[in-house]
Formats: structure tokens, C-alpha cells, sequence
């Protein structure tokens, strides 16, 4: 999984079937110390969060399982919302 | 597989299904001759590492359901697969 940052919302009317009901948001990837990293990306989300909130993301097939269903295109989702993060050792 | 270091802890709350009861470390990643490369990521622990210690990660979700010895995990893809005692080049 990698650090990441909730800074919008995607809204989309027309789009293929299986993305009907969920919610896309702009995640910017970031490192341990919250500075960004590379470019933005669109995630699903099925955690509720809210823009400005630290999540953590995961990539590939695995992301897509986030959609229970048999057709699950997508490749990026919210795994879960960062409460606090605890760095105890230098690189 | 590649080679890290765990530099901290990350709590978490609300997550999905799979992650719930998983302790999730934060990994640096390494180069051969154990200098921080890239950006950290963040990874499921399976065998109690602890911060400090140099691991052994894996990103694959297939690889990853068996190190955490749960098939239902489908949307688990990243996970320390063992703590390196010694490296020799």
C-alpha cells in the first residue's frame, strides 16, 4: 500500500456499467513524511472519506476486489484512513 | 520480493474488510547495500517484525494471501514475508 491524500472528488455522469454507484476520489500519493510524490491519481473509495484525509491505497487486481462484484474494472482503491502515523526510525 | 527497512507504525481505524486485526508497518525500501531507495510504502506484517528490523517484502496478492494464511483477503497485495538476519554479497 502507499501513502496518499484525499484533494477531490471525481464526478462522472456518463461511464461504463460497473462503475454505477461508486465513488471516485483524487488521491496524491505521498511518502512517510506527507510530502507529495509523483502525480495524482483516481481511486475508488468505498471507505467514505473526505477530502483532506491521509489514506493508505493499494494498485493492480487487488485494488478492483474492492468491488464485490464479478465485473470489477479498476486499479486503484482506499484501503483504509490513516488515524496517526509513528516514524521511530531514521531511513 | 524486495529488501526494506520498517521505520514506523501507522494506526488506522477505519479500513477495509481484508486489513481489519492486520498490523500494517511502514517500510522503507533498501538497495543492495542497505540504502534507503524510493518512497516508503506501507505493508501487512506476518511474522512480528518490528521497527528496525530489515525485511523481506512481497507485492503480489496471490503471494501475499498465503503469507498471511487467508484466502479471503483478495484485496491484500503487499506483506512482510520474513525479517533478514544477514546479507553477503
Amino acid at each position: 500500500m502507499k501513502f496518499g491524500k484525499i484533494i477531490g472528488r471525481v464526478v462522472s455522469t456518463q461511464k461504463v456499467e460497473s462503475f454505477e454507484g461508486l465513488k471516485l476520489v483524487l488521491v496524491q500519493p505521498l511518502n512517510e513524511e506527507l510530502k507529495k510524490v509523483g502525480t495524482a491519481l483516481v481511486a475508488v473509495d468505498t471507505l467514505s472519506s473526505d477530502i483532506g484525509q491521509i489514506i493508505y491505497y493499494e494498485t493492480s487486481k487487488e485494488a478492483s476486489r474492492i468491488i464485490e462484484r464479478e465485473m470489477n474494472p479498476c486499479d486503484a482503491a482506499i484501503m483504509g484512513i490513516i488515524d496517526d502515523i509513528n516514524i521511530t526510525e531514521s531511513k | 520480493m524486495r529488501l526494506g527497512k520498517i521505520i514506523g507504525t501507522v494506526v488506522s481505524d477505519t479500513k477495509a474488510k481484508a486489513y481489519e486485526s492486520k498490523k500494517i508497518l511502514i517500510v522503507q525500501p533498501l538497495d543492495a547495500d542497505q540504502k534507503a531507495v524510493g518512497t516508503s510504502f506501507l505493508a501487512i506484517d506476518a511474522v512480528q517484525a518490528g521497527v528496525g528490523d530489515i525485511v523481506l517484502t512481497i507485492e503480489e496478492g496471490n503471494s501475499a494471501r498465503q503469507v498471511i494464511e487467508d484466502e479471503d483477503a483478495l484485496t491484500v497485495k503487499t506483506v512482510i514475508a520474513a525479517i533478514v538476519d544477514d546479507i553477503s554479497k
